[in-house]
């Protein structure tokens, strides 16, 4: 365990981004939103940048490979490389368990590249949430906001900033920056977990539960009149997916440059009228059935294929987004029994 | 804080639905917290979980629509004085069916904006309404502010607390207002080409293309959008590159131009708070200099000066000119 004085805290970044490049969430017009540490950036106090982690790891759109036509002939062109080491702060620990839950996705056979390169080269420093925000339910899923899943945690407690390293990669990074941090016993530390650990007891949602919910469940909830009165007011617009640090589904595109083919993918919305379209059209055909979809992905298909694994995490993204308040905590109550909870 | 309560709107429906004027009524559902509430459709058995309060300002016109189509019987709908203009204008482009509505217009005071709320604690417990609005917080303790410096920018700039569209009101009818909607507009006018193309690119890189913004506006009705067709090459999901959001953007003002009624709802919920009312206004305000004050919505069957003729109109020349010396 490492500290320094939170007075420091730009010359330890400085310092992290003279080494690699640095990622970390700082105030816009909009929110919060991470960007690439320049000298003199602040990070945000924000508890939630605005959108999560996920999209330094998988990118809102990406080119995945080129092709060049001349006359029959098709090259073939592999734009990917090697990436350099980085850095992303102050990642809140519910955003890096979302990341987790990518793992289980995009690093199962056949392994996504792209995903690979960025999540390998990446080293996620997660701030402890000494503020967690009345949207917060991580706890539902397990998720210990005092104590996040990460390669260093930090904590702020006393005008310093301890960094507790818990990776390989995590130790690297700490090690690297000894000339700026003292060693410190864990006390500090031990009573900013305590203080967290109390104040997520005190949350509105800190009953939500999500037993209801998981593996070889489908029969259960899918066919429950619940869903109509749900989904009756969805927009079908895709904000809550967008914003979600766990949606990973995507769409792939041809883009005809004239003399070649670029081929991109980009995020896709289950809220969407035209997501999954095929020959014979799209499965779901009202917004009830890709609202269901959405949230029995969540909670039902995904535990099902990943050892009862969640894909929330309880971030309260979705809650704060949505036009008409709709979310994953309303559906959880109204399907898994638990209103008054 | 507003006028009328929860208990008097819900003693109005259950007046409405036991005289069968009417047989069920859109209205706001009671969410976790005082800012989530959910447009539902209620009848007498859940009526207590209606709610009404300052976080209750979705637009309910474009809802019309849908629910029109379900049933023969009337549909109580409560409109604010912005929501009426929607109204008319969505009967002027025969959206639904006026005879399938029973609509009461309530007095409005003006809605709160929760980020603005989150501004000043990102923990809130409870928000009490009044002149002075009250935040109970969970680790900040009591937070008090003025209320208007918790209102929508919309609200701040309230064009109308007239209806224009109602079978009853509740209260008095208010006057259109004098307001300073267009005065962001003026001040964009006045940069320079390069400062006005930086603020929207600032304001448009922001953009994830998640459509809340068409999908909750009233002029948004067309039964497929371009942008949700994949031969259109312009489909929805995540813009390709920085010239889709622009473009986005850039066709739906064209598209809404004299028939958006400036309702807001567009920056209601963009949840990247873009300020998306600032390109309709921009065409509202060009439209009354060229071609004299129109408001979409303001009567039911009138033309916007855009799709009507007339001998005395402005040669496109004439405006792109007046529009280079603005």
């Amino acid at each position: 365990m490492r500290k320094l004085s939170l007075e420091r805290l730009d010359a330890l970044l400085s310092s992290i981004s003279e080494k690699m490049p640095l990622y970390l969430p700082v105030d816009t017009d909009g929110g919060a939103h991470f960007v690439r540490f320049q000298s003199g950036l602040k990070p945000s106090e924000k508890l939630l940048p605005s959108k999560s982690a996920k999209d330094i790891f998988f990118p809102q759109s990406e080119e995945l490979v080129n092709f060049k036509v001349d006359g029959k002939k098709i090259e073939i062109i592999d734009i990917r490389k090697e990436c350099e080491d980085f850095v992303v702060w102050g990642v809140t620990p519910c955003d890096a368990k979302a990341l987790r839950v990518l793992d289980n996705v995009f690093l199962a056979e056949p392994i996504d590249s792209f995903y690979k390169n960025r999540r390998d080269h990446g080293i996620i420093v997660s701030l402890a949430c000494a503020r967690p925000s009345e949207t917060c339910f991580c706890q539902t899923f397990g998720i210990d906001a005092a104590d996040p899943d990460c390669d260093v945690a930090i904590y702020k407690a006393d005008g310093y900033l301890y960094l507790s390293p818990k990776t390989d990669k995590g130790e690297k990074l700490v090690a690297s920056l000894a000339d700026l941090t003292e060693d410190t016993d864990e006390k500090p530390v031990e009573d900013a977990k305590n203080t967290i650990r109390e104040r997520l007891a005190k949350l509105p949602l800190a009953n939500l539960k999500a037993d209801a919910f998981g593996a070889g469940k489908t029969s259960k909830f899918f066919d429950a009149p619940e869903w109509s009165e749900l989904s009756e007011s969805c927009l079908g617009c895709g904000s809550c997916t967008f914003h979600c640090p766990t949606c990973q589904c995507y769409d792939i595109k041809d883009i005809d440059t004239g003399h070649g083919v670029i081929r991109q993918r980009c995020w896709d919305s289950c809220m969407y009228s035209e997501f999954t379209k095929m020959s014979a059209g799209q499965p779901r055909l009202t917004q009830k059935e890709r609202f269901r979809q959405r949230f029995m992905h969540k909670l039902v298909y995904y535990p099902e294929r990943y050892n009862g694994l969640y894909s929330c995490v309880g971030c309260g993204r979705c809650l704060r987004v949505c036009p008409i308040g709709m979310n994953i905590v309303k559906v959880m109550k109204k399907l898994g029994g638990n209103e008054n909870a | 804080m507003q006028e009328i309560n929860r208990e008097t709107l819900i003693a109005k429906a259950k007046e409405l639905l036991d005289a069968g004027t009417v047989d069920r009524l859109l209205g706001w559902k009671r969410g976790e917290f005082d800012w989530d509430v959910t447009p539902a459709v209620f009848t007498a058995d859940n009526l207590g979980e209606f709610v009404y309060n300052s976080f209750c300002g979705a637009n309910f016109s474009k809802y019309l629509i849908a629910e029109t189509r379900k049933s023969e019987k009337k549909v109580l709908v409560f409109l604010k004085p912005c929501d009426t203009y929607s109204f008319n204008q969505l009967l002027t482009e025969h959206r639904f069916d006026r005879e399938r509505v029973y609509a009461v217009g309530i007095p409005c005071e003006g809605m709160l904006d929760v980020a603005k709320i989150r501004g000043l604690s990102d923990n809130v417990a409870s928000v009490t309404d009044g002149e002075t609005v009250k935040i109970e917080t969970l680790w900040d303790g009591e937070i008090t502010s003025e209320r208007e410096k918790l209102l929508a920018e919309r609200c701040l700039n309230c064009k109308s607390k007239k209806h224009v569209a109602y079978d009853e009101l509740i209260g008095e009818d208010g006057d259109v207002l004098d307001s300073h909607r267009f005065d962001e507009v003026e001040r964009l006018e006045s940069l320079t080409p390069d400062e006005r193309y930086a603020f929207w690119q600032n304001e448009l890189s922001r953009c994830i293309r998640c459509n809340a913004c068409r999908d909750v506006c009233p002029a948004c009705t067309c039964e497929k959008c371009v942008f949700d067709n994949p031969n259109s090459g312009l489909e929805n999901k995540a813009a390709a590159n920085e010239f889709e959001e622009k473009l986005f953007h850039i066709i739906r003002a064209f598209h809404v131009a004299g028939r958006c009624t400036d309702c807001g709802e567009c920056s209601r919920v963009c949840p990247q708070h873009i300020p998306l009312h600032l390109l309709n206004r921009k065409f509202i305000r060009d439209i009354d200099n060229f071609y004299g004050e129109y408001q979409a919505g303001a009567e039911v069957g009138s033309r916007a000066p855009i799709v009507n003729f007339t001998t005395d109109d402005l040669e496109p020349s004439e405006a792109v000119r007046r529009d280079e010396n603005a």
